[in-house]
């Protein structure tokens, strides 16, 4: 098969030594990201981008930085875990689902069993996704060589009527959040025109928001300053991981294979179509608890209830690169993060990066399998170095945190100016979270704000504003129908709820 | 979450209030981007959309929807509604996020590095009541290294001031 033949291709593209070694980089980095509290996924790689500036202008580096950002983020993915399981912190929202079962497992001593099945689960999660991305992907992105402005438009719709459709927020709070967002991108300079928006006089606004900067804030200093709300302590389970339990683990797991695998479909496709990692763990939680035999004990430590959460956030999380490199559209946070990293490197995401850059293409689905071998090892060898980490008193690493989101902030464009926004959407995070403004969408409309609308005006040029564009084909029009009955969805199931009420 | 302080646990703000504030600024937002695309003109041109076109569309929604978000809080009932923080958490958080805000202004003038170094001991000392050798310790130990990976390894400049052209540095 063709998928097999790029994927060796692939593999010759991503295992040079300089490669594998940033995987390793990657990962471990990644891992102590996803420990530390107010660092993830999206904003670890937002710091970490601006130096892969000058790295991905040598031959091959684009491969070796995106090598090195995607392993952070599956470093991030695995390490959400480990605060889950051992101090009932979830590091990443996506762990929230894991602290369910994860922490009686831990406080039953069982922290070993506990982290050695969320590791496990995690790699098989993604393994699957890698396979789903691998068969996949060329056949969208064939599919999706043929695409006008109005099937992009109609596929950024689908993307942010999602939202709306599965977030757990208020809907009227995600549409909000997320036309902030649309707001925030169209501030600058107009792509189509070239006319300043939004300026309002301000030089320092030319070239708009860029949402490396908001990513920081919002998910970083927000995040800081929700946990300190919580306390400064942090007291937790000791980690004990030997071969010994992990061999008894995973003779434990094959009993979940039938949990696992359902994970794995409701996380990637969870993942694909961009609800996330975070409701994909809960969705999975949801249902393996309603299906499992002993389902009344899960809460109490069941090691099928750290396996069904786990594994849906990570093919979830995994499977979000899919409709990023073949569509531009990213599924997640991260992925946005990673898009903008790649349009910076000068690669146009989309279609035609199968067509014309194989070896990035393939290296990097390459690396994902490979990188989540090398997540795999970095973890279960190193847990109680990454518990150490989060034994350091919050005094102490909160600022150093802080400052580390000050100079990622400050690297974007060399400019202080957007340190001082970084504090500001900073306050917003704090403040978006605790009201229940999704900062997902919001994040994602920043990215893909400009080409959302070039793609409206052009399909509205080519209609002479003719709205009925969006429906002129079988697949613009399904796309549309799809993604206003996901804008509705909120509207129906509320009134099918209380039909259902008056009725009973 | 831990500790039990009583005068600490008193609301300093109730969610109600909170959420009207909040979506009484996306309002504010809103209304201030539809004026602005107003201005750049929000219609139909001759060859097409006008670059206020979007933005304009967006903002209404913006308005619309907070509109929604206002009323909706303010159905919140006044025995229902919780707190949206406590005194003792604003107390904290007020404690670290001013001294983050002079940090980022104190940038422009000291250099990032001088200025990390005294935010980290600001807030080891004051949050954490370390030790001042401690204090030093850490503070000048991250800027050093955070010195040796940005500019050294990674060749990337970072903001300087006053003290780094007497060392030399810049």
């Amino acid at each position: 098969m063709a998928e097999i033949q790029s994927l060796m291709h692939g593999f010759g593209v991503a295992l040079t030594l300089t490669n594998l070694l940033l995987m390793f980089t990657g990962v471990t980095l990644g891992v102590i990201i996803g420990v530390l509290p107010g660092l993830g996924g999206a904003n670890g790689v937002a710091i970490l981008l601006p130096l892969t500036f000058s790295m991905a202008q040598t031959p091959g580096g684009a491969t070796s930085a995106i090598i090195l950002l995607s392993c952070i983020y599956w470093g991030a993915l695995f390490g959400g875990a480990i605060t889950s399981i051992l101090f009932n912190i979830p590091g990443e929202p996506w762990s929230v689902a894991t602290t369910f079962d994860g922490f009686p497992l831990a406080q039953n001593g069982r922290a070993g069993a506990a982290l050695t099945a969320a590791f496990t689960s995690s790699f098989f999660g993604a393994f699957v996704a890698v396979l789903v991305i691998t068969f996949l992907s060329p056949v969208i992105a064939g599919f999706a060589l043929e695409f006008g402005p109005p099937e992009f438009f109609s596929v950024y719709l689908l993307t942010f009527c999602a939202f709306i459709g599965t977030s757990k927020e208020p809907a009227f709070k995600t549409l909000a959040a997320m036309m902030l967002g649309f707001a925030l991108a169209a501030v600058g300079t107009d792509p189509v025109t070239g006319t300043l928006r939004l300026t309002f006089g301000s030089t320092r606004l030319l070239t708009g928001f860029d949402f490396l900067v908001a990513v920081i804030g919002l998910f970083g200093i927000g995040e800081i300053l929700l946990t300190l709300e919580e306390g400064l302590a942090f007291k937790g389970a000791s980690a004990k991981l030997n071969l010994n339990v992990v061999l008894q683990t995973w003779k434990e797991l094959p009993r979940y294979w039938m949990t696992s695998l359902r994970s794995a479909a409701v996380g990637c496709f969870m993942g694909i179509v961009p609800g996330g990692a975070t409701p994909a763990s809960f969705m999975s939680y949801g249902v393996a608890r309603r299906f499992s035999p002993d389902g009344e004990r899960f809460g109490t430590g069941k090691v099928e209830g750290v396996v069904a959460p786990e594994t849906a956030a990570h093919a979830a999380g995994t499977s979000a690169l899919l409709p990023m490199i073949t569509l531009g559209v990213p599924g997640s946070p991260t992925a946005a993060v990673l898009l903008g990293g790649l349009m910076i490197w000068g690669l146009q995401p989309g279609p035609l990066l199968f067509v014309e850059q194989k070896d990035f293409v393939w290296g990097l689905i390459a690396s994902m399998y490979l990188g989540n071998i090398a997540g795999l090892i970095v973890v279960l060898t190193c847990v109680p170095l990454f518990a150490a980490i989060l034994r350091v008193p919050f005094s102490v690493i909160a600022p150093i945190i802080m400052v580390v989101c000050a100079i990622g902030a400050y690297t974007v464009h060399n400019a202080i100016f957007d340190v001082w926004m970084m504090v500001v959407f900073g306050i917003l995070g704090y403040l978006f979270k605790k009201l229940q403004y999704p900062l997902a969408p919001l994040v994602l409309a920043i990215v893909l704000g400009d080409s959302a609308e070039a793609s409206f005006r052009q399909a509205m040029l080519v209609s002479q504003g003719d709205m009925r564009i969006f429906f002129s084909n079988t697949l613009v029009g399904f796309l549309t129908t799809l993604a206003l009955l996901l804008l509705l969805w909120p509207l129906l199931s509320w009134s099918l709820a209380k039909i259902r009420r008056t009725s009973a | 979450m831990n500790g039990a302080r009583e005068e600490a646990d008193r609301a300093a703000i109730g969610k109600k209030s909170a959420e009207i504030i909040v979506a009484a600024l996306f309002f504010a937002v809103g209304a201030l981007v539809m004026y602005d695309s107003q201005r750049l003109g929000s219609t139909w041109g001759g060859d097409g959309p006008q670059p206020g076109y979007f933005p304009f569309y967006v903002a209404l929604i913006i308005c619309a929807s907070s509109v929604i978000n206002i009323v909706r809080a303010l159905m919140i009932r006044a025995d229902k509604d919780s707190a949206f923080v406590m005194r003792g958490q604003l107390k904290l958080v007020l404690a670290v996020l001013i001294p983050t805000a002079l940090y980022a202004a104190a940038i422009t003038w000291i250099g990032i590095y001088v200025a990390s170094i005294l935010f980290i001991g600001y807030f080891m000392r004051r949050l954490g009541k370390y030790p001042w050798w401690k204090v030093v310790a850490v503070s000048i130990g991250t800027a050093v290294v955070l010195y040796l990976i940005f500019e050294v390894w990674f060749l990337v400049p970072l903001p300087k001031g006053p003290l780094e052209s007497l060392l030399g540095l810049d």
